[in-house]
């Protein structure tokens, strides 16, 4: 019951919304980040109560929704679900805090977010396939009307180009439930699990590439991924953060859900070549992340590559890097939501995002630059922070797949360097070179509020990854268990012997 | 075990609450305080380590200290622990003993700069990824100190952050250090899939017991990749760049970061791995080629830099270079010798260096000074004796580590090696007492050198610390052949692997290939051949005293030489004085190319043109659409709903029909 209170309190809240008169924009403000406030709250609650050596489903709940075909309103998570979910609750009431500055149809933007908290939520826990496409589509309209109606400059094309993408991926991925339902009259998780005979002939290389494809947009992947710049740049702040920190792990999700234990052979037959797309797009989003004279596509490209690290991490097809993937989803969201909700107080002070605009922040905004070091350092994976812990499991796996991954993924570790810190400098540091930022005022307490959650749980993620592991190392376990080793992985580590210090 | 179990973390811990108070609170507290703060922190953590070294019992049993889980993924773990042994000790001992009288020093040296607490906040942080470096268990643990140094080090060189050429450098360093990140990850990875773990136990446990590879296999490869990470921290060629640009930042940092402790960790990081190294012949050889290589190469720049911090730069990269030499020709102990002796007389040159530039109006141009003998005596004198040091004249603690290192290169079967060695050795003292004549003797060549006056006694009190140190340092070490007893080798041992006997250069030399049998603990052998030390000790020090002798007479004695010379050799002049051009040659081959096809190629071509241009021409749809969009746009929410209620329903329709066939 806590879990679909959680999932549905949100939506419940945005029609409660409804009612608030519109001409009172600071009670739906403070109505609707209260409402994220207590989801998450709420949603702690399902951390507190998850059982950390389970490898099954937990809260689960299974109602009868619509009778022909077989369409079950069933919900229900294991360890990565939990964290998704988590991470999705933490940072909405951030997002919404951080949105203060919207003035106009504020009622709808306020709808929208938790809307959208409830569909992203939704894609995380369902276990009915019809269920989860549902909510998947929920999640992409108030996606779509948030960068359409609230964003910047081109805000119509991005959105548009952000609904075809998806939309286009999405109805292959409707092709492929419907089929499996033919298959196996059921659209249950659990019952295709149990019975992935019924789908396991020729077929299923077709039926596991609509999934990926599908999910392979939304992550998004080389070369499907240029809606994703267009998107993030012309998205409002808080659009830009669920954007990358929940929207995009619903693909990565889907192949860790979906992809992998469905389709076991096939996933290991397109591995070869899914890596190779994941280690182009590792590489090719740094560089051309470093060649970005916009701040938010920067970012934007160097979530191409982060995600890379994802898909590489879950295609390796072992326990660490699986493990590795699921931290860096998180990672990801942390520290690139983090940067997008710092751009974003730049852009509600001068309007701009082109990196030339600025130069020499620190002197007027001290504090915010040292923020922004901060959250640069996680997103470019200095140890003890959070992005360290999650690339380098991911390159361990992907090192006991194939030594060559390593080795290409690992550049990125240089070329994140560069592009963030060439930026940071560009921007942040030498003298002053623009009259008009010589008097921006330094971050407020509203912006303090905002940024600091963010950065302690960067930190915490860096230092105390166990806490973070022990309830999601199980289901993990299980997900590379359904998969199995498929035949190409070839063990790169000859005889290996467990160590450890205790 | 019947000692006290020691609380490790106690040392990283110290300079982490420094860091913390003068970061949160620093800003609104008064210099006195500050300092205070970060002195003390510093200095307590080097009274624990002494305490530890008296009563830890520091011996063959590594202590451990466990301090909590970290990551834990599948198989693989890495902890937070400790480790304690005779190297780690050691380091522990020189990096916060160093690290507190160059805090010292930084009180009155940076008392009159703007953000003295954020200085003391970054200094005080480096001090604990330092400890944390040395201190560390396991690789990965080892792995944070290494980043966390270097990122310090990338915010104390751009400290001035007005400053461009100071921002550049900061990045530069950092950046290049990444690359050899790089090369340390992948050895991480490959140390896992052979051992299993990243702990020190296992590892060096499970490579005791690998053969001595013949050729290039997994264990050389895993050698060469840690080497990779060492060039970068520790400037060895090709990774060296970044160290004479990082001069940009305050002197106490260079002292501290650049000179003494920072970049020695590469060098520690290859003693500590040496286990891994004796197994492998060829990693061992392109160590001692690459540092022979750096030691040579730096020596040739420094001949003619005329900034005074930059002669001091490119020697440390030289010096460092030796170190390496050593490591390579499998006298770790001896690298680790000149580490500490280095640290010690290189700090000394640094903060004397500081304190000149102090007395000199912050003037680094030494063409501006002369005569400072009588100005600033204290400095003067200190500085004599650290040159004294690096020169190599005996009893100063250089002539005892550099000894060694030459000697067993020679004794070690690698003559060429022992003669770039000894050249180098020829050099030093040339460029280090032209630097000390044209800084302090002759006249005064400027209204700041006319008018210099002595530093205050909390910069010239740790001077004088360190110039008896400089003095007495290397005594420790003497060897057997010159009547020492080899105190610091023997301390050492359990640390260090040695070569095994099979692999030595005699057998190479000879032209057989006994490489296969492991012979994991041969018994140290006793200097058989005393003589020829001697006569090698003999040698070092003619050439050390020749260079002396040489940069007397050029630039005491005949002033005008040095500019026949280089006017003789304008050619040869010019391409030392700009580095050889690596700089520039860098800038092509890796900057402008890599971002010039990721501008051009990849981004307006690839993306914006070839796959977009896919997409929009499937997507002429999308001009459809916008009307559409707009239409959806109009009745907002309502119209919203109606339309996931569309697509459900068709959706749905769709299935109906199939499920109906």
């Amino acid at each position: 019951m806590l879990l679909t209170l959680v999932i549905l309190l949100p939506a419940v809240s945005a029609l409660a919304l409804l009612t608030i008169p519109s001409s009172q924009p600071e009670t739906i403000r403070r109505a609707g980040f209260a409402a994220a406030l207590i989801v998450f709250m709420l949603s702690l609650g399902l951390l507190w109560q998850f059982e950390s050596n389970a490898a099954g489903y937990q809260f689960e709940s299974d109602l009868p929704w619509i009778g022909i075909p077989d369409i079950h309103f069933h919900l229900g998570i294991d360890g990565i679900s939990l964290w998704l979910i988590l991470l999705t609750t933490f940072l909405m009431p951030i997002a919404l805090l951080a949105s203060w500055g919207i003035t106009e149809r504020v009622k709808a933007f306020f709808c929208l977010f938790l809307l959208l908290e409830t569909g992203m939520m939704g894609v995380f826990a369902s276990l009915d396939l019809f269920l989860f496409y549902v909510f998947w589509e929920v999640s992409l309209v108030p996606m779509y009307f948030i960068i359409g109606v609230w964003g910047h400059g081109r805000r119509v094309y991005a959105a548009i180009k952000f609904f075809l993408f998806t939309m286009a991926g999405s109805t292959l991925m409707l092709v492929a439930i419907v089929w499996l339902y033919r298959a196996a009259h059921t659209f249950s998780v659990p019952a295709l699990l149990a019975h992935r005979e019924l789908f396991s002939g020729p077929e299923q290389g077709w039926l596991f590439l609509a999934f990926f494809v599908a999910f392979a947009i939304k992550v998004p992947m080389f070369p499907l991924h240029t809606w994703l710049p267009d998107a993030h740049t012309e998205a409002p702040t808080a659009g830009s953060v669920m954007l990358a920190a929940v929207m995009l792990k619903m693909g990565t999700y889907g192949m860790v859900r979906f992809c992998l234990p469905l389709f076991p052979e096939a996933a290991g037959r397109h591995a070869p070549w899914i890596i190779a797309l994941a280690l182009i797009g590792i590489v090719y989003g740094a560089l051309v992340a470093m060649v970005q004279p916009n701040i938010k596509k920067l970012v934007a490209y160097s979530s191409v590559s982060h995600l890379g690290f994802v898909v590489l991490g879950v295609f390796a097809f072992n326990q660490i890097a699986m493990d590795g993937a699921v931290y860096q989803m998180l990672n990801h969201g942390i520290s690139t939501g983090g940067l997008f909700l710092l751009v974003g107080m730049l852009y509600d002070r001068r309007h701009r995002f082109e990196i030339a605009e600025y130069g020499g922040l620190s002197t007027p905004m001290p504090i915010y630059t040292s923020f922004f070091l901060f959250v640069t350092l996680s997103s470019i994976g200095l140890p003890l922070l959070n992005g360290f812990v999650g690339e380098f499991l991911v390159l361990v796996g992907a090192s006991q797949a194939r030594f060559v991954y390593s080795i290409i993924a690992g550049t990125a570790t240089i070329l994140s360097a560069v592009y963030m810190l060439w930026m940071y400098q560009r921007v942040f540091l030498g003298e002053n070179t623009n009259p008009a930022n010589a008097n921006l005022p330094d971050l407020s307490l509203r912006e303090k509020t905002v940024a600091i959650p963010v950065m302690a749980m960067a930190l915490i993620m860096g230092v105390a990854s166990g806490w973070f592991f022990k309830p999601m190392e199980a289901s993990t376990a299980r997900v590379v268990k359904q998969t199995g080793v498929p035949a190409h992985v070839k063990n790169a580590a000859p005889a290996t012997y467990e160590g450890g210090t205790r | 075990m019947e000692t006290t179990t020691p609380q490790l973390w106690i040392l990283p811990a110290l300079p982490l609450l420094g860091a913390a108070i003068n970061g949160f609170f620093g800003k609104r507290q008064s210099r006195a305080f500050i300092g205070g703060v970060a002195c003390s922190t510093v200095g307590l953590a080097f009274l624990y380590a002494v305490y530890l070294f008296f009563t830890a019992g520091v011996g063959d049993t590594p202590r451990i200290d466990y301090i909590a889980p970290w990551i834990s993924a599948g198989s693989f773990h890495a902890d937070f622990s400790l480790y304690l042994d005779p190297l780690s000790m050691l380091m522990t001992l020189v990096v916060t003993g160093v690290g507190f009288l160059i805090h010292v020093y930084a009180t009155e040296y940076m008392a009159h700069e703007d953000g003295f607490y954020r200085f003391f906040c970054y200094l005080n942080l480096f001090m604990f990824f330092m400890l944390t470096l040395v201190l560390a268990g396991n690789y990965l643990l080892l792995f944070v100190g290494w980043e966390g140094v270097g990122l310090c080090s990338y915010l104390l060189i751009g400290f001035y952050y007005l400053k461009q050429s100071a921002i550049i450098a900061g990045k530069k360093a950092f950046v290049v250090n990444r690359i050899g990140d790089f090369g340390f990850t992948l050895a991480m990875l490959l140390i896992i899939g052979t051992a299993g773990s990243l702990d020190y136990g296992t590892v060096f446990k499970a490579f005791q017991n690998a053969p001595v590879e013949n050729g290039v296999g997994a264990v050389t490869i895993i050698c060469l990749l840690l080497m990779m990470g060492a060039c970068g921290k520790s400037a060895q060629v090709p990774l060296y760049v970044w160290l004479p640009d990082a001069m940009e930042g305050p002197t106490p940092v260079s002292a501290l970061i650049h000179a003494a402790t920072m970049v020695t960790a590469g060098v520690y990081m290859v003693a500590r791995s040496s286990h891994l190294f004796v197994k492998s012949p060829v990693a061992m050889e392109v160590v001692a080629v690459i540092g022979c290589i750096t030691c040579i190469f730096a020596a040739t720049i420094g001949l003619v830099q005329t900034d005074i911090k930059r002669v001091l730069a490119y020697s440390t990269v030289s010096q460092l270079g030796y170190m390496f030499l050593g490591c390579g020709v499998g006298a770790f102990s001896a690298g680790v010798f000149h580490l500490m002796t280095h640290a010690f007389f290189k700090a000394l040159l640094f903060l004397g260096a500081g304190s000149v530039i102090t007395a000199m109006h912050h003037e680094q141009e030494m063409g501006a000074m002369g005569g400072l003998r009588k100005k600033i005596p204290t400095t003067f004198m200190t500085m004599l004796l650290a040159c004294l040091a690096i020169s190599g004249i005996p009893p100063f603690a250089g002539f005892f580590s550099k000894d060694e290192i030459l000697w067993s290169a020679w004794h070690n079967g690698h003559p060429w090696l022992w003669l770039g060695g000894s050249i180098t050795a020829g050099m030093t003292a040339f460029y280090m007492f032209r630097l000390l004549f044209l800084t302090f003797f002759g006249e005064p060549r400027s209204d700041h050198a006319q008018h210099a006056h002595e530093s205050p006694s909390t910069m010239t009190v740790p001077l004088i610390c360190l110039a008896v140190l400089s003095v007495i340092g290397g005594w420790i070490g003497v060897p057997k052949a010159l009547g020492g007893s080899a105190h610091f080798e023997h301390f050492l041992e359990p640390s260090l692997a040695r070569v095994p006997v099979e692999f030595s250069a005699y057998a190479r030399a000879s032209g057989s290939d006994p490489i296969d049998i492991p012979r994991p603990n041969p018994e140290p052998a006793e200097p058989e051949e005393p003589g020829a030390e001697r006569l090698f000790s003999l040698i070092a020090v003619v050439i050390g005293a020749s260079g002396i002798g040489l940069a007397y007479y050029a630039y005491v004695v005949k002033p005008e030489t040095g500019q026949k010379l280089s006017a003789q050799f304008h050619g040869a002049y010019r391409v030392l004085l700009n580095k050889y051009y690596v700089d520039e040659l860098y800038e092509v081959l890796f900057l402008k190319s890599t971002t010039a096809v990721s501008r051009e190629v990849l981004w307006h071509a690839v993306d914006e043109t070839v796959i977009d241009g896919a997409a929009n021409g499937v997507g002429s749809t999308a001009r459809a659409m916008g009307g559409f969009a707009r239409l959806m746009q109009s009745g907002f929410i309502r119209s919203y709903a109606a339309w996931v209620l569309f697509g459900a329903v068709g959706a749905l329709f769709y299935m109906i029909l199939q499920w109906a066939k």
